[in-house]
């Protein structure tokens, strides 16, 4: 990190921990919590696909299994919360283990190793429809029982401290990435996997533990994700617009920066907000959905044709940096 | 040192390596010189692991390394450059020739020390900072070069780090190559640059069609008949020998 990206850390993160003081509105509030949550999905995806070239465009796969295990836990099995949390994340390890492995064995790369992760996720959907064990198409209802000791919280802004901790959690691992030997093998890789295998890296063997610790983030998200809202079925937990999500938000902030994801997400969801009041402005303009979605797209061939770094590209041109921030 | 016996690789029906032996000993820089499309490269690729050879031995310090992955093959002290440059094209200089340095240590700071070093060795010093797609020809050949010396190789495998240059950055490299030799590490070259091979090589090994036709030192070679056709055609040496003695 430059020492500019020091000097705005602390006020940063001061700025975020003060925002639910300032704005008390339970929809600020929550606005806040997808801003961050997003965010926080959004450098899982950051870590494989930004910081080491591995594009995955079925990422929900890990948050859906995260989300299902800690849940069929609890209700199943009567598992308390807190405690099913970390399995969430062995769960996503797992998956983001096994799937490098198979697809990295194979050879596959770029395009291909993107449409095997599409394909496991939309394998995870089906299987999540007609097995018993997730209750089917029907979903999974989690109890209400709001106490801080079953991980339910009454006040929102609970959820908001603990979508900051993930977030900042999952910057400081990002970060870690632009200063270690791990993060340069796993940037060499995305680069020139060949010229990375002539200086002695083992690019299988990284390659699947960046999968895996990404994996194991994204699936601890689920677990918040189920707890918050105390309701899982398969198409939200390995439904397409969460992957394309993830990537969006990484990708319009800058993919493979610490900071990408979060300006992403915070762009992406504000433009969401203002659009949705937009589209109900419009006359003969019923359904906001389409409106807001047609925006994203927009934006995503916008930075794609003028930011292919992304936002953070912007300061980086300016401030004639290395890749690494 | 390096020991290849009987190395053969065919791309469908083509031998592209036939039945290749060479040895390269300590000291030494060793020079694999023939004509576009010999199998030089082919023959590099196979014995730093990114091509499987159908058949031979490749024996290096005294033991097999042949159908090791390219990464064990580096962590056995084998390091090749690229004939056609591949950078981490968005990474800066110096990133490039720290993620071979990090391949003898984890610690960043040793790790970008090491890289400094190393790159003020191949006379990048000033353009560390500098991102790697901005670098000229010259600058991409001295960076590969660079990156394979980060790994503290034993033996060098330089494929064409010349080719393109002026005779100036020529004479640079040279130098540079010379020095690396001095500090203890052997190379085994391939150039198509004869300035080069003459004023480097002790050794030269001439490849054609995938099989080695000669070996001697650069003088014997270039007075070789059978190197002079390989290059310009059946019946050449005779003719260019008639020339000499009508002149």
């Amino acid at each position: 990190m430059t020492r500019q990206g020091l000097i705005f850390t602390g006020p940063g993160v001061i700025a975020l921990a003060a925002y639910p003081w300032v704005f008390r509105s339970n929809y600020a509030i929550n606005v806040g919590f997808l801003i961050l949550f997003a965010a926080y999905l959004g450098q899982t995806w950051n870590i494989a696909g930004g910081f080491a070239g591995q594009t995955s465009f079925g990422h929900v796969v890990f948050f859906g299994v995260g989300a299902y295990v800690s849940t069929i836990l609890q209700t199943t099995y009567g598992v308390n919360a807190w405690i099913a949390w970390p399995f969430s994340a062995l769960a996503g390890a797992f998956t983001g283990w096994l799937i490098g492995v198979l697809s990295y064995r194979a050879g596959l790369k770029g395009s291909y190793f993107a449409l095997i992760t599409l394909a496991v996720a939309e394998v995870g959907r089906i299987v999540a429809n007609s097995v018993p064990i997730t209750k089917g198409g029907l979903g999974i209802l989690v109890r209400a029982d709001p106490r801080a000791a079953n991980f339910q919280f009454r006040d929102t802004v609970w959820f908001y401290y603990i979508a900051l901790a993930l977030c900042l959690l999952a910057m400081v691992i990002a970060w870690q990435l632009t200063r270690t030997r791990f993060g340069a093998r796993l940037a060499a890789i995305r680069e020139n996997e060949d010229a990375a295998q002539a200086l002695g890296i083992n690019s299988f063997r990284e390659k699947v533990k960046c999968l895996t610790l990404s994996g194991a983030l994204c699936g601890a998200g689920g677990t918040v994700y189920v707890q918050k809202y105390l309701y899982i079925d398969p198409s939200i937990a390995f439904g397409v617009d969460k992957s394309v999500e993830m990537l969006l938000v990484a990708m319009i902030g800058g993919a493979g920066t610490v900071l990408g994801p979060l300006i992403g997400s915070g762009v992406l969801h504000v433009i969401g907000e203002l659009t949705r009041d937009l589209g109900n402005m419009l006359p003969g303009v019923s359904n906001a959905q389409p409106l807001s979605i047609i925006v994203y797209g927009a934006v995503l061939i916008a930075i794609v044709a003028w930011l292919p770094d992304g936002l953070m590209g912007l300061f980086r041109r300016r401030s004639k940096d290395g890749h690494h921030a | 040192m390096l020991e290849v016996k009987g190395l053969s690789k065919a791309f469908g029906g083509l031998a592209a390596v036939d039945q290749v032996s060479l040895d390269v000993g300590a000291q030494e820089i060793v020079a694999l010189i023939g004509p576009n499309g010999a199998g030089k490269t082919t023959l590099f690729a196979c014995i730093a692991g990114f091509t499987r050879p159908d058949g031979g031995r490749v024996r290096f310090l005294g033991r097999d390394v042949m159908g090791l992955p390219p990464h064990r093959i580096c962590a056995r002290g084998i390091a090749r450059t690229f004939q056609i440059t591949q950078p981490f094209a968005r990474l800066s200089v110096l990133e490039n020739i720290m993620v071979g340095a990090y391949h003898t240590t984890r610690l960043r700071r040793e790790a970008t020390a090491q890289a400094v070093d190393v790159g003020r060795r191949v006379g990048l010093g000033r353009q560390l900072d500098m991102r790697a797609d901005a670098l000229t020809l010259a600058g991409r050949k001295r960076l590969e070069l660079a990156r394979a010396l980060a790994t503290r190789p034993k033996l060098l495998l330089l494929d064409e780090v010349m080719a393109g240059l002026n005779p100036i950055e020529v004479e640079e490299i040279v130098g540079i190559v010379r020095a690396i030799k001095d500090a203890g590490v052997v190379i085994l070259l391939i150039e198509h640059v004869m300035q080069a091979v003459v004023s480097l090589a002790e050794r030269v090994y001439v490849l054609s069609n995938g099989r080695i036709i000669a070996s001697g030192s650069p003088t014997e070679i270039a007075g070789d008949p059978s190197v002079i056709e390989a290059y310009l055609g059946p019946g050449a040496a005779a003719r260019l020998k008639q020339g000499r003695a009508h002149a």
